[in-house]
């Protein structure tokens, strides 16, 4: 009995050397199977012909500081486009000579931003560092006080702005679908039809046309000389149309929950809220953490379509550099550019709920 | 329906009544799933409710704590009646705990957290004095040493331990058990069932629906059977299992004896 124990375990200690190591992984990922490695052939004789002509055309053949006509002598690509107009896109028409307020702002977001992805940082200092984050951001952004002057929203625009709309729009977003997604599982009608309505009307329609009435329509509606900021608008439509989605991931959340979770926390004597707040939504809101971020990432690249009500965001500015003829033709670079930027934002969202995940998971 | 048997002797003289049902009755929609339930529970009586499957006995316990509502009839525990008054309902629910057949613990919090929530949020006791708490129940359940773990790292049988104990950490003062041990492998309902001993040691209140008939026997002061919807008829343990009346229950009694 035990030679036979000790030989499994000889086998064990020992695997064939064809499965371990460099070789061991090629065979096993790219040349399994006379089609596995067809596939790799093609791939690599793919990227073997494209990639040496990009890099040429990203780094070898391009120039970085020249002007729109030194450009177009270039075989490669003309990243002056970038260089030359940066401030232009990441600012919009925000006042020259101000820029650095925007700039402090945006560092200020990050900063809060890079500090509360720890959870062990979330209590009420870190609330109130917020609180005073948002204001001192705004006061920058807005300036009239302090000596600072005053700078209309309506010049507001590039990266700060895609910012505002995202940052505003995600977080006030997500609290209000699940208010939503509760209110659905009401057993109070009016407040479940109420829900019901809303969310079906918002999904029903897409967010340009939210976008459009909150720019056109519905400032006919208001009783004459009040105004609301369009950008209050835009991010008011945003916040709506996210909402409704977070509600419905939401939702399926909750109904992953057994009956047995509400029953237990019923029984100890626990309120709807806080069975709620305490047992259900920390475990629901788990569950749909991969479903919630993918809605977070896509409500943050479609806060690009406010271009479309002619507020300058990023997109927009960068679009209005290629309006101008010396900078025509080379959108390629330019999209390119604001495309990184886009990852940058995604990537992150994605990569911090994949953390989030693996963080609160009690599973082993 | 129910029959007061004669009771055995070690709850001390005191009679007073805990829980009493009165004609009660409660329709699933259509379906009369309780039909008429009479039943007095005293202090530290320990009664074990038993049946087929469908008979009505989790429904009967859940009406106890307000998991269900009832449609007609009355209940009252411990002086406080069971209405739509919510202010009851909560005060029934602070005295009376409950253990699942499924035990229900929250996967997301640590046992001491599992056992900290109730009487932290709605007794309002200071975390330092209801982690205390928590760790003295723990300890009388022996699972003290789990107590920084999750709930899917324990076995059926802790987990099920730590649920009795999280009902005891809300200090009730009955305790109501539906199928502790019936989601349990066999070599685990012991565990489980030598503390639902202790307890019924210490006085607490009890019923428990339960097909464990050894248990019954130990502990019981009444045996109950259920079935269909009604209470048939309820003895001391000694009279139920040697001469059952009723010839469902002794249907009943054969199968599970077999
Ligand atoms: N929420 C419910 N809705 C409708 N019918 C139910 C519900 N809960 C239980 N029932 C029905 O009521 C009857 C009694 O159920 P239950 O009290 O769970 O029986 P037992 O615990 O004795 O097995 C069963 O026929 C069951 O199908
Ligand atoms: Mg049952």
């Amino acid at each position: 009995m035990e030679e036979i124990v000790e030989n499994f375990a000889a086998e064990e200690v020992k695997p064939p050397v064809a499965s371990v190591g460099v070789m061991g992984w090629v065979k096993e990922n790219l040349f399994k199977g006379w089609f596995n490695s067809f596939l790799t052939v093609v791939i690599l004789y793919l990227l073997f012909k494209v990639i040496p002509s990009i890099f040429e055309w990203m780094f070898i053949d391009s120039v970085w500081s020249t002007t729109g006509e030194g450009c177009r002598e270039a075989a490669g690509a003309c990243w002056s486009v970038i260089t030359d107009n940066l401030r232009f896109i990441i600012f919009g028409f925000y006042p020259y000579d101000q820029q650095w307020r925007p700039l402090i702002a945006m560092f200020l977001l990050f900063g809060l931003l890079f500090y509360s992805r720890n959870r062990k940082h979330w209590n009420r200092h870190l609330a109130y560092g917020w609180l005073f984050g948002l204001f001192a951001m705004g006061l920058l952004m807005r300036g009239g006080m302090f000596g600072l002057s005053t700078v209309e929203s309506t010049k507001w625009g590039g990266l700060p702005l895609t910012l505002l709309l995202s940052v505003f729009g995600l977080t006030a977003a997500y609290p209000l679908g699940v208010i939503l997604a509760l209110g659905r599982q009401s057993k109070m009608p009016a407040i479940k039809i109420l829900c019901v309505v809303y969310i079906e009307l918002i999904r029903g329609v897409p967010l340009i046309s939210l976008l459009f009435m909150g720019s056109i329509i519905f400032p006919l509606f208001l009783p004459e000389g009040i105004t609301i900021d369009k950008i209050v608008r835009a991010q008011v439509a945003i916040i709506l149309f996210t909402a409704a989605y977070i509600a419905e991931v939401v939702r399926g959340g909750l109904q992953g929950m057994s009956r047995g979770q509400y029953e237990a926390a019923e029984s100890l004597g626990l309120s709807y809220y806080l069975t709620m707040r305490l047992v259900i939504l920390p475990q629901a809101l788990k569950i749909v953490i991969p479903p919630t971020v993918s809605i977070l990432i896509s409500a943050f690249k479609d806060t690009s379509l406010v271009a479309i009500i002619a507020l300058f965001d990023l997109l927009r500015t960068t679009q209005t550099v290629l309006s101008h003829p010396k900078w025509m033709g080379f959108s390629p670079e330019a999209y390119l550019f604001i495309a990184i930027l886009y990852f940058l934002g995604c990537f992150s969202m994605a990569n911090y709920g994949r953390k989030l995940e693996k963080e609160l998971s009690t599973e082993y | 329906m129910s029959e007061e048997g004669p009771k055995t002797t070690d709850r001390s003289g005191s009679m007073e009544v805990m829980i009493e049902i009165i004609d009660m009755h409660k329709w699933f929609g259509e379906f009369h799933v309780l039909k008429g339930i009479n039943l007095t529970v005293e202090k530290q009586e320990r009664i074990v409710i038993c049946g087929p499957s469908g008979s009505g006995k989790s429904t009967l316990i859940r009406c106890i704590n307000r998991l269900e509502e009832h449609q007609r009839g009355r209940i009252v525990v411990d002086e406080i009646e069971l209405t739509n008054n919510l202010n009851n309902i909560e005060r029934v629910r602070a005295e009376v705990g409950m253990v699942f057949q499924h035990f229900n613990l929250f996967p997301h919090l640590t046992i001491v957290q599992n056992l900290t929530l109730g009487p932290m949020w709605v007794r309002k006791m200071p975390k330092k004095e209801a982690e205390e708490t928590a760790m003295h129940f723990l300890n009388k359940v022996h699972i003290a040493d789990q107590a920084k773990k999750f709930p899917g790292q324990l076995s059926g049988g802790q987990q099920q331990r730590v649920a009795i104990a999280r009902s005891l950490c809300m200090n009730p003062k009955v305790m109501l058990f539906d199928e502790p041990t019936s989601a349990l492998d066999p070599e685990m309902i012991k565990e489980v069932l030598d503390v639902m001993i202790e307890l019924a040691r210490e006085g607490m209140t009890m019923i428990v629906v339960s097909h464990e008939m050894g248990f019954a026997r130990s502990v019981a002061h009444r045996v109950l059977f259920m079935d269909f919807g009604q209470i048939v008829e309820g003895n001391t343990p000694e009279e139920f299992f040697k001469n059952p009346k009723h010839d469902r229950t002794k249907l009943f009694l054969s199968q599970i004896l077999h």
